[in-house]
């Protein structure tokens, strides 16, 4: 089984436009959308809940308030500032502050603070028009979503494997933090989204640094090129220079955008030359992918 | 005065309306938290005057002292630590620099010494009237997972006597948090498309958890549909400005320009959004 991911660096370069059209296109895959903070693929792929589950992320403090003395020992510890205390109701954890690491659990000498499971959001295994996808939810301001990628990858590898499906393909967070590592480690090709402006470059070549990192090979697309040629030779250049393959160069259009409100893919929705761009794009991915 | 500017989708012009918004306001600070993607100090261009690394501090282990009973392995919530034989190991990417095993170990045998993950870089930039913005923001280097330790050295140059506006890193977990709290107000940048509404609605679901106000911002305001209005009329969020697309914008941003430099409409908007905000925040 291949695995191709979808990153992009910087956010809102049509990352979730490519995948959902080489979703459609590919005739053997299962799907993942690995942007668990920001998941949008389901806004295209209108899928239907087979299954789901809570996803326990890790431990989190919990202060029985009846066996406090008020000694002030684990405010005192605290690393993240994440204690706070009022003469009405004592101490309480501010759980938006709170990493999560324990310490006050262990220094507390009453055992008023107990770590117990936190649940962090939910994940679902759902049918859609393209094939199984396997996509999550995280709770609001929750931590730990390179977890919640890695759940939700090893998900979808496992139904790829067991049904027989020869490639998964993973929608990438943006950035360059815990969960894009956790969405690009392991896998065979990466698919870079750009666009030619200084942040979207920008961007890419501190991604193209994580792949590199990881020693994963990875392919550039350029989105909405024609907004700035000089940028997109820029770009080209870029990927010679580092033996990257330039697979497509999207122009801008803004029928992408009605294809997003009809909820259709680009390549379902007639969009003309981006459709034809992106067709050939999935043709070369194919090809390098060796499916 | 801490205005937060945050996006739940990527983007939507974020980074855009906060350098623009810096540019026109009087005795503004611009603080880049979006420290794994920091991108305002292309459009400002500051000249900085001081570098800082920005460490963390992990566990070092005392060889000498240790007795391997695994209890720092044990109490490390985040699998940073082990013992195998006679040996600790730390794998300091995934430690968080808590303390909790230098507390628990028995023999005193683990102290501290601090690790790299970024840097901090201050300066001022140009403003389009007469004065200076106040410029800083956070670099994480890469392969570094923790933003938020950066994120906070950010914040710790907050200027309350200024109009301090923070840049959001994009989405709604840890990082996006960290740079909310406390602020006393969030501008939220849209696109009226269902991504950006789908990612507004999670984004506006922080905000409230932590008791901020918030209003909207509609980019490309003419390109999607108009379910994001019909959304901030539902959930009676004011919504300060609404900028269609305009492609010699994105000409100048896809250089690295800032649009107020070039429009004086848009300088206008931007002074107006200003007084709004003031007006949002002093209710
Ligand atoms: S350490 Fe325990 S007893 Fe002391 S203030 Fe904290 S919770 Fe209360
Ligand atoms: S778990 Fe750690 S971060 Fe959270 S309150 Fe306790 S000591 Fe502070
Ligand atoms: S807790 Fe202290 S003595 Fe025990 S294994 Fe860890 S470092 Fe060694
Ligand atoms: S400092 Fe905290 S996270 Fe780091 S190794 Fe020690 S217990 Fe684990």
């Amino acid at each position: 089984m291949k695995e191709l991911t979808i990153i992009s660096g910087k956010g809102g370069t049509g990352k979730t436009t490519v995948t959902a059209a080489f979703a459609v296109l590919a005739k053997n895959t299962i799907l993942a959308d690995c942007d668990v903070d920001a998941a949008d693929l389901h806004l295209i792929l209108t899928p239907t809940e087979i299954s789901s589950a809570d996803f326990i992320g890790g431990r989190g403090p919990q202060l029985d308030s009846e066996k406090c003395t008020r000694c002030g020992e684990c405010q005192r510890l605290c690393r993240f500032d994440a204690i706070d205390f009022s003469e009405e109701s004592g101490y309480s954890i501010n759980e938006f502050a709170c990493d999560c690491c324990g310490l006050c659990a262990l220094a507390c000498p009453e055992e008023a603070i107990t770590m117990v499971d936190t649940i962090n959001g939910r994940w679902f295994i759902s049918a859609t028009r393209a094939g199984k996808m396997v996509h999550a939810r995280l709770g609001i301001g929750e931590d730990n979503s390179g977890k919640l990628v890695t759940l939700v990858r090893q998900q979808g590898k496992l139904i790829a494997q067991k049904e027989g499906f020869g490639l998964l393909i993973n929608d990438g967070p943006p950035g360059i933090g815990c969960p894009v590592t956790a969405a690009i480690t392991g896998v065979d090709l990466v698919l870079i989204v750009t666009e030619p402006t200084l942040s979207g470059m920008h961007d890419m070549e501190r991604v193209h640094g994580l792949c590199r990192h990881f020693d994963i090979p990875a392919l550039v697309c350029v989105n909405r090129f024609d907004l700035n040629l000089i940028n997109s030779q820029k770009i080209s250049d870029y990927c010679t220079e580092h033996n990257l393959t330039l697979v497509g160069e999207i122009p801008l259009d803004p029928v992408v955008n009605k294809a997003q409100v009809a909820r259709l893919s680009v390549v379902e929705y007639e969009c003309g030359l981006v459709s034809q761009v992106v067709r050939e794009m999935w043709d070369k991915v194919e090809k390098e992918l060796n499916l | 005065m801490i205005i937060a500017i945050a996006s739940g989708k990527g983007g939507t012009g974020k980074t855009t309306i906060a350098t623009n918004l810096a540019l026109v306001t009087p005795a503004s600070q611009y603080l880049d938290c979006d420290v794994e993607e920091p991108n305002g100090h292309l459009f400002l261009k500051p000249k900085i005057s001081d570098k800082r690394d920005v460490t963390m501090t992990i566990p070092k282990i005392d060889e000498e002292l240790c007795t391997y009973c695994g209890q720092c392995a044990a109490a490390c919530e985040f699998n940073a630590l082990a013992v195998i034989g006679k040996k600790v190991m730390v794998f300091s990417e995934l430690c968080h620099g808590c303390g909790a095993c230098m507390f628990i170990c028995p023999e005193k045998a683990i102290s501290e010494t601090t690790k790299i993950i970024g840097c901090l870089e201050v300066g001022k930039a140009k403003a389009v009237a007469t004065d200076e913005i106040d410029f800083a923001h956070g670099v994480s280097n890469i392969g570094n997972p923790l933003s938020p330790p950066i994120i906070k050295k950010v914040k710790k140059l907050v200027n309350n006597d200024c109009f301090a506006i923070l840049d959001a890193p994009p989405g709604t977990s840890c990082p996006m948090v960290q740079t909310l709290m406390g602020c006393d107000y969030c501008l939220f940048v849209t696109e009226p498309t269902p991504f950006g509404l789908n990612d507004l609605e999670l984004a506006v679901g922080v905000a409230r958890q932590l008791e901020i106000p918030c209003g909207i911002l509609i980019n490309r305001s003419d390109s999607g549909d108009d379910q994001v209005q019909r959304y901030c009329q539902r959930e009676a969020i004011p919504i300060l400005m609404e900028i269609p697309f305009d492609r010699d914008l994105a000409f100048a941003y896809s250089k690295g320009e800032a649009a107020v430099i070039h429009s004086q409409s848009l300088r206008e908007g931007f002074q107006k959004l200003h007084q709004r905000i003031v007006a949002e925040v002093e209710k």
